[in-house]
């Protein structure tokens, strides 16, 4: 298969507390590839690894490079900055600079990284923003706008230097039902016309079903699961099957890890 | 973009102003001129006791300012203080048998250096030194010595009925 | 309760905050070359710094000259030496109080600004969607805001100064009665360039030293509204701290 990212063995600790332990994982080129997983297992972690905005403790990050592949981990910080001009990320809250409007948003990585001059950059802003349905926002400041058109702005500005590859960390998170409609169809469209590869970070499995054509689910740091979305509902694993059926405590505790209660309580 | 440059214009009046305050504070509030390090010509002079007189302390002729004082040393040789003058260009017709003293401004004022015209032909010049020196008056040593006569007179009085 | 090893742990834990500040303001001038690459982006934040605090520095530089006019006169007349009222003030005001007051009201105005500023932007992920859009944040948002605070800090301690003379030039002179030729000459007689140069010298070391404070504690802010909040008040705390013991590090070296 043509993957674009190949992830080995990866492991990872935060103060100690390991969040990935042997991760393997691979996103298929041009697809759409869903990583879902309860809260707290790493995903939005995973994505920064992605990025390159932290560093694997073992284990490999790689990505399709010309022929090759490079690991991202080995990379200086030139290399880095290069790398990232072919990707796109959403972040779980918008992430739009507050101090600008919307155009100005969506322009930014134009003004920053190019050297186009304001009548070339006026037409691509205006067009992103017409795809995500918002032209007519664009003299709004970000204060002025909905989650979901927030998120749909922070998509335009995502896709204006026309990446190669879009990060998605919870994007249908706290969306009414006609703006997580349309988020889905901007995802699955932009994806298919630009020829795009899109992971999508996300723990809501209806969406997920609709939307991915391939799926990941981690759990205690590695990936206990993966195939297509409807391969994996019939599942016969107790942690899938916990996890699409959404029980609160199963085969992955509800709890975070922690001492003996009783002993917790008498203050030992 | 009118909200832009009238911002740029804020900003620029605010650097112009701020460097307009140095350049009051740097013209008003010292003489440069008289500072100027190297105008001037020096001359020495040596006392047995400058009490409190300090470097900068003005140096005066007919109680006009004529120069400052330079630099103030300890001879350890020959046990005095050596005090450098620097006395503008102006004044160049000081008659080298002048004498200088350390003067007192008011009674417990700052210190200051007079000095006291002579009658020869020929003048001071760069580096030359004034022979004729009057220490400071030290109030201490006047109290002193003016009690020490006064019980001398007392003392002898008694003495003598 | 202190334990001993919390104050070898305190000491550390400055010790540690105080490389990583010296490594980030490493960074930032390797970043600085933005100031000449574009202007713009610096001239927005000398306003922002500078402009904006003009209104709280003349204000308080008035008065600060003011109360030196009354206590100057009064202190003095009992030496029967008002005439040296302009030297004494400007001499304070110049070495010692234009600098520090400044900086103290800097930090309060521009430094609180700064820190907030950058935390939120962490808080919310600009930061990051810099990162992932290939813009260097440190380049882009840190390294301007450092260099306008620190141009701007030098300006508003001139201004500060030069209001707080004529402030008690006004009160001396026009209220209490001292000799107005006499006010200003006497300051022209003790007033070195020296004493000029050291304010001014004062004044750089800290507006380098408020800036890179106030961006430090924003830039690396816990990225919550809690977080923000403390990095605002860790600016204020710090940089009064800071700015005294330089102050007093610098004058010892130079007296
Ligand atoms: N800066 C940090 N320092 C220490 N621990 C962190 C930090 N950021 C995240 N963690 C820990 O790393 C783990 C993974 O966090 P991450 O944000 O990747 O989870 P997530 O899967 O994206 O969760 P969610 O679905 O809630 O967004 C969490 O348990 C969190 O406690
Ligand atoms: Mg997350």
């Amino acid at each position: 298969m043509d993957n674009l990212i190949e992830i080995k063995n990866l492991h990872f600790k935060r103060a100690d507390r390991p969040i990935f332990a042997g991760l393997d994982l691979d996103i298929p080129r041009g697809k759409v590839t869903a990583i879902m997983g309860p809260s707290g297992t790493g995903k939005t972690t995973l994505l920064r690894m992605i990025t390159g905005q932290l560093r694997a403790g073992q284990g490999s990050v790689r990505i399709a490079d010309g022929d090759g592949m490079t690991d991202i981990g080995t990379l200086d910080r030139d290399a880095i900055y290069r790398l990232r001009r072919r990707m796109g990320m959403l972040f779980q809250n918008s992430a739009l600079l507050t101090d600008l409007d919307v155009f100005e948003n969506v322009a930014f990585p134009l003004r920053e990284i190019t050297d186009l001059p304001d009548r070339l950059i006026r037409p691509i802003v205006l067009m992103k923003l017409e795809a995500v349905g918002l032209r007519g926002a664009a003299g709004l400041m970000p204060s002025e706008l909905s989650g979901g058109m927030g998120r749909r702005v922070a998509m335009a500005r995502a896709l204006v230097m026309d990446p190669e590859l879009l990060l998605y960390d919870e994007p249908f998170s706290g969306l009414d039902p006609i703006s997580l409609g349309v988020i889905l169809r901007l995802i699955r469209e932009t994806n298919d016309v630009l020829g795009l590869t899109s992971i999508v970070v996300s723990h809501d499995v209806e969406e997920i079903a609709r939307l991915a054509d391939y799926c990941y689910v981690i759990a205690e740091g590695r990936a206990i699961a993966h195939g297509p979305p409807a391969e994996l509902a019939r599942s016969e694993s107790d942690l899938v099957r916990q996890f699409m059926a959404g029980a609160a405590d199963g085969p992955v505790p509800f709890h975070y890890p922690a001492g003996d209660f009783a002993r917790d309580l008498a203050g030992d | 973009m009118a909200a832009t440059s009238t911002r740029d214009l804020g900003t620029g009046l605010f650097v112009l102003l701020g460097f307009a305050a140095l350049a009051f504070l740097l013209t008003q509030t010292t003489d440069l001129d008289e500072y100027r390090g190297d105008s001037g010509y020096r001359v020495v002079a040596r006392f047995q006791d400058i009490a409190g007189l300090k470097v900068r302390a003005p140096v005066t002729m007919a109680g006009v300012n004529i120069g400052r004082v330079e630099k103030i040393e300890f001879d350890g040789d020959r046990l005095d203080a050596l005090v450098t003058l620097r006395i503008e260009n102006r004044y160049d017709r000081i008659p080298d048998d002048s004498d200088a003293a350390v003067l007192t401004a008011g009674l417990l004022g700052s210190k200051y250096i007079g000095i006291g015209p002579g009658g020869s032909d020929t003048y001071l010049a760069d580096s030359s030194e004034i022979q004729l020196t009057q220490s400071a008056i030290v109030l201490e040593k006047l109290v002193s010595k003016f009690l020490f006569s006064q019980a001398e007179n007392t003392g002898g009085g008694q003495a003598d009925p | 309760m202190v334990q001993p090893g919390s104050i070898v742990g305190g000491l550390l834990g400055f010790l540690g905050k105080l490389g990583a500040s010296v490594y980030f303001l490493g960074e930032i001038l390797r970043q600085s070359g933005i100031g000449i690459a574009r202007p713009r982006l610096v001239v927005e934040q000398i306003h922002n710094a500078g402009v904006l605090s003009l209104v709280i520095i003349m204000t308080s530089g008035l008065f600060v000259g003011m109360v030196l006019g009354l206590q100057g006169v009064d202190a003095l007349s009992r030496l029967r030496q008002e005439d040296i009222l302009g030297a004494s003030v400007a001499l304070v005001l110049l070495k010692e109080l234009g600098p520090v007051v400044t900086a103290l009201l800097f930090a309060g105005r521009a430094g609180t600004a700064l820190a907030s500023e950058i935390g939120l932007m962490r808080a919310t992920d600009q930061l990051s969607a810099m990162e992932v859009m290939a813009i260097d944040p440190v380049r882009r948002i840190v390294a301007p805001r450092f260099l306008g605070g620190a141009i701007s800090l030098p300006l508003l301690t001139g201004v500060f100064n030069v209001v707080g003379i004529l402030g008690a030039w006004f009160i001396g002179v026009y209220v209490l009665g001292v000799d107005n030729g006499a006010f200003w000459s006497q300051m022209q007689e003790y007033v070195d360039p020296e004493d000029i140069w050291e304010g001014i010298f004062k004044s750089a070391a800290f507006g380098v030293a408020a800036s890179l404070i106030a961006v430090f504690e924003g830039y690396n802010a816990v990225p919550t509204a809690e977080g923000v909040g403390l990095a605002t008040t860790r600016t204020v705390v710090t940089t009064s701290i800071v700015i005294l013991m330089l102050d007093y590090v610098i004058t010892a070296a130079l007296l």
